[in-house]
């Protein structure tokens, strides 16, 4: 017998056939595919978090300004799920997508470890003693060569405990200059402060309401505190509420919403004084408003003078029947409101054009009634002693700050000796985050001493020389006031819900630390022995309630709604005397013929923190697809322009330029571009970095003309095929 | 004609040439019957390794730390299956029990055998939980609910689980080198088709023709995978 080669493919045969009538192939596959979703065994291996009973841990969240409460769900030491908080005042037990992802931003790669420090452009890790007493060090030294007034601070937001500590160290050390991200909040308080005599908190009784006038807010999409307009939408449905969308693009609300206006971008405080035009014409109005207010004659002689309908629908593209019908509509109803803010409304408006949304309520006599605004006094409760001043104090706090955080590039480019050379940012990300962020960068890296404090890796953190790095929003307990447009704004406690994971401070403490580090005066400021003590003492009497509850609503304070602010008084003089065009968009219009605005979505982190990876992964891929980004624009711009959806197109502003792609769209306006904000991270880590490119780089700052607020929402533009 | 036909004309005619060389009938018995040969032992070969060989290798047989005579606690002790596999008070199903079940009758030894005095010493004594070998664990991508099984459905532990009650030990933890889980999931009986019992594997298969009979569907893949 020869074993030759037809043997051997013979026993080759045999085995195949063999094994084939085996249980080996299919179990060996199914083992394998059950291996490969864990890769037991590998350095990859997917960690399973263990079994166990479930704790559930109360806190708010923080990752936007809705203040939501949450409980987070344990197993042993690890938190694997966030949920709302029921009976919380604000969500009542929802929780959004990016709440949901949070603890992607506790366990993810991008958390700071340890304290850094960089030398000659590489990051080496110190040790905390090591950081507080440098910095404290220079910061003295600054002091003492009467430069305390080029210390500067940099917080996220202006309210709480936090940012509070943060402006009262610049103050002690003898700086005006602290500055908050900008918000709408102010832009509510200024005109409330103007046309009602009092700075209050402009809240929106969205529950009530029975028409709902939305002027290009996203209230479905981030507007506010998110889940609870996610609510109130639901409500609406039930309660035959009538939503009426206006805006240039047509957003989730628009989709949502019983009707959509489509306007000119800009152009929202025209149309509300059309609106207004009609309602006085026709006699429409309250007729309690001639007796509450002031300057109503003078406001009824401009209306007519300049938002006839005519001359509105020109400046807005809505047709004067829609006009005609709007006004009608609005002012016929129960309960109507008329609401502003751009997109998840976080960023400030136009005065003017807040002025007009109240001035259009008060028409109604929707001011401090059932379903309309409601304005309160601002949450007041830090009340501390003065900080201690010495010399050095008392002369750098003559100095004058730069005049706004949006005029920082100008003045640091411009002035001959640096007016900041040090800066202390608290969880805020302006070099992200700032329009024209490019040149905000670019005045950063001029600014000798930039100490971070955060718990990212984010873009100013990579541009600093320190980086603190602070307890995540589940691992620490803090203050949290929430307005939001809501109706009684409330101050949460986030609580920590799992102990530090890394080399990490409380930012109140790293705070307190570097004070104390300093000495003198600056150290005698700071009276408590650490935040929590700082925090108790702030809220003295109430922290009992504020413990128990995890919130204190406003009027427990002890505050009563006094017949002032909830009077129906109404000035319309500042309205009237307020400078500055409605619409005005910065950029040479023939040489940039389009807008090019920024819009918001609930899928995306727009503000300081990158979108954590799950809710990355929801958004659409004609908004986000592999690394480049969409523009939204309309099929008959599109034609004459000759671009084609999907196509490579080049997006230049006056601010800047980027590489996008197209996707026609019919739910944009004629002449428009429209870009989602959130993207273009160049920090953190590369799930979240260099996606996509991130609007604030090309849209530049515009000052208002009433707040001397940066408000800019769109620029001028000009697409060309790349 | 293309090329390719051209060839295959060609490959047709070389064959045809060397059988006619072939000429001696024996020569070509004792090829094709070493062929058969080969053949038979590559089948055997290979029905011995898929049936003997590769069971053997693939799972490796762990005791589990503590020997448990669930019959001593049952009928001795007239305990019932919830006294420790109870469900919580969220609803949740707590499964093997931990230290605390145990500590109110164990904090101290009852009796000396060897398995009381390794629990009491090792375990007990020392606070750490036993990391006991959970022959019923699904793979990580399965979502099983005994709440809705136990509680609203209605079925006993025997259903799924047999008779561990009875048992006066645990038997070894077969596990699969693989995948690290039980044997007891895809069954000692590799091809399925002599199973007896519910819990004589538990694969998808073997939920799905429940469901299907006690509901009148196999289900949808969310309902278990998440």
């Amino acid at each position: 017998m020869k074993i030759d080669r037809r043997s051997f493919l013979a026993l080759v045969g045999g085995g195949a056939v063999g094994t084939a009538l085996t249980p080996l192939p299919i179990k060996l596959t199914d083992d394998i595919s059950i291996w490969s979703q864990s890769f037991r065994g590998l350095p990859n291996e997917v960690p399973v978090p263990a079994d166990g009973a479930a704790s559930y841990h109360p806190s708010v969240c923080t990752l936007c300004p809705g203040g939501c409460g949450i409980s987070v769900r344990k197993i042993d030491d690890r938190a694997v799920k966030v949920e709302g908080a029921a009976g919380f005042p604000v969500n009542n037990g929802g929780v959004c997508a990016l709440g949901l992802s949070g603890l992607q931003l506790l366990y993810g790669p991008w958390r700071v470890q340890a304290p850094k420090k960089k030398e000659n452009g590489t990051w080496k890790t110190i040790s905390w003693s090591q950081a507080m007493t440098e910095i404290a060090d220079k910061l003295n030294k600054l002091r003492q060569a009467g430069r305390a007034h080029a210390i500067a601070g940099i917080a996220r937001t202006e309210a709480g405990t936090v940012p509070s500590l943060l402006k009262r160290l610049l103050t002690a050390c003898g700086s005006n200059q602290f500055f908050a991200m900008p918000a709408v909040d102010d832009t509510f308080r200024t005109a409330a402060a103007q046309m009602r005599g009092n700075a209050a908190a402009v809240g929106f009784d969205f529950e009530n309401s029975s028409f709902v006038l939305s002027l290009s807010a996203g209230l479905l999409d981030g507007w506010g505190a998110p889940v609870r307009m996610i609510a109130a939408h639901s409500q609406w449905r039930n309660t035959g509420a009538k939503l009426v969308q206006v805006e240039p693009r047509l957003s989730n609300t628009a989709a949502k919403a019983d009707q959509w206006v489509a306007i000119n971008p800009g152009t929202e405080g025209i149309l509300v004084l059309g609106l207004a035009h009609v309602i006085v014409r026709d006699g429409l109005y309250d007729r309690a408003v001639t007796q509450n207010s002031e300057s109503f004659d003078a406001l009824k002689a401009l209306l007519k003078k300049d938002y006839a309908p005519g001359a509105v629908a020109k400046a807005t593209g809505i047709g004067e029947p829609v006009i005609e019908q709007l006004a009608k509509d609005f002012a016929m109803a129960a309960n109507p409101v008329a609401v502003c803010g751009r997109g998840s409304g976080r960023e400030p408006a136009p005065v003017k054009e807040v002025m007009a949304v109240l001035a259009l309520n008060a028409l109604v006599g929707s001011i401090n009634r059932r379903g309309g605004v409601f304005t309160s006094s601002p949450l007041d409760y830090i009340q501390w002693e003065q900080p201690v001043l010495d010399d050095m104090a008392t002369k750098g706090l003559k100095k004058s700050a730069i005049d706004g955080l949006h005029k920082l590039p100008e003045a640091l480019n411009k002035a001959n000796v640096p007016s900041i050379e040090a800066l202390i940012v608290a969880e805020a990300n302006p070099v992200y985050g700032s329009h024209d962020a490019g040149a905000m960068k670019a005045a950063f890296e001029q600014i000798p001493l930039v100490i971070s404090l955060s718990a990212y890796m984010d873009e100013t953190a990579a541009l600093a020389d320190y980086v603190l790095p602070l307890h995540n929003n589940l691992e620490r307990l803090e203050d949290v006031p929430v307005s939001a447009g809501l109706k009684t704004p409330v101050v949460g406690l986030a609580q920590p819900v799992v102990k530090p994971q890394l080399d990490t401070m409380h930012p109140g403490d790293a705070i307190l630390k570097l004070a104390s580090e300093m000495g003198g005066s600056v150290s005698e400021s700071f009276k408590w022995r650490d935040y929590k003590e700082c925090l108790k003492s702030t809220f003295g009497d109430d922290w009992r309630a504020l413990a128990k509850d995890g919130y204190i609503q406003k009027t427990l304070f002890g505050e009563t709604m006094d017949a002032e602010r909830l009077s129906k008084r109404i000035d319309f003089g500042p309205l009237l005397k307020s400078r500055g065009a409605m619409s005005e968009v910065p950029g040479d219009k023939n040489q940039y013929p389009l807008v090019l605005v920024g819009y918001d979505t609930m899928r995306i982190a727009a503000e300081w923190i990158g979108t954590p990876p799950f809710a990355l992964k929801t958004v659409s891929d004609m908004v986000i697809k592999d690394d480049d980004i969409f523009v939204e624009v309309n099929p008959a711009t599109a034609r004459t322009l000759g671009l084609k959806t999907g196509k490579a197109a080049t997006l230049e502003t006056p601010a800047g330029k980027a590489r996008v792609r197209v996707n026609l769209s019919d739910g944009i306006v004629p002449g428009v571009v429209a870009m989602a904000k959130g993207f273009g991270h160049t920090a953190y880590d590369r799930y979240i970095a260099k996606k996509g490119v991130n609007t604030n780089t090309l849209i530049g700052p515009v000052e208002d003309a009433v707040s001397g607020q940066d408000v800019a929402w769109g620029i001028r533009a000009q697409l060309k095929n790349a | 004609m293309s090329e390719f036909d051209d060839k295959s004309v060609d490959v047709s005619t070389e064959r045809d040439v060397s059988a006619d060389s072939d000429g001696d009938g024996v020569k070509a018995d004792n090829g094709g019957l070493a062929m058969l040969l080969s053949f038979i032992i590559g089948l055997v070969a290979a029905l011995i390794i898929g049936w003997g060989v590769f069971p053997a290798l693939l799972y490796s047989e762990k005791e589990q730390p503590v020997q448990f005579n669930h019959d001593l606690h049952v009928n001795g002790e007239y305990m019932e299956c919830e006294s420790c596999h109870y469900f919580r008070e969220d609803g949740t199903f707590a499964g093997v029990p931990t230290l605390n079940a145990c500590i109110d009758c164990h904090e101290y030894p009852i009796g000396s055998s060897e398995a009381e005095l390794n629990f009491v010493d090792n375990y007990m004594a020392t606070g750490k939980e036993v990391p006991w070998r959970i022959y019923s664990k699904q793979p990580d991508c399965v979502f099983f609910s005994h709440a809705a099984h136990v509680v609203e459905a209605g079925m006993d532990c025997v259903a799924c689980h047999g008779h561990v009650g009875t048992s006066t030990s645990l038997k070894p933890y077969e596990e699969n080198r693989i995948t690290g889980y039980s044997r007891d999931i895809w069954g000692k009986d590799l091809t399925g088709v002599f199973k007896k019992h519910p819990w004589d594997s538990m694969k998808m298969d073997d939920c799905a023709r429940c469901h299907e009979r006690e509901t009148g569907s196999k289900g949808a893949c969310f309902q278990c995978h998440k």
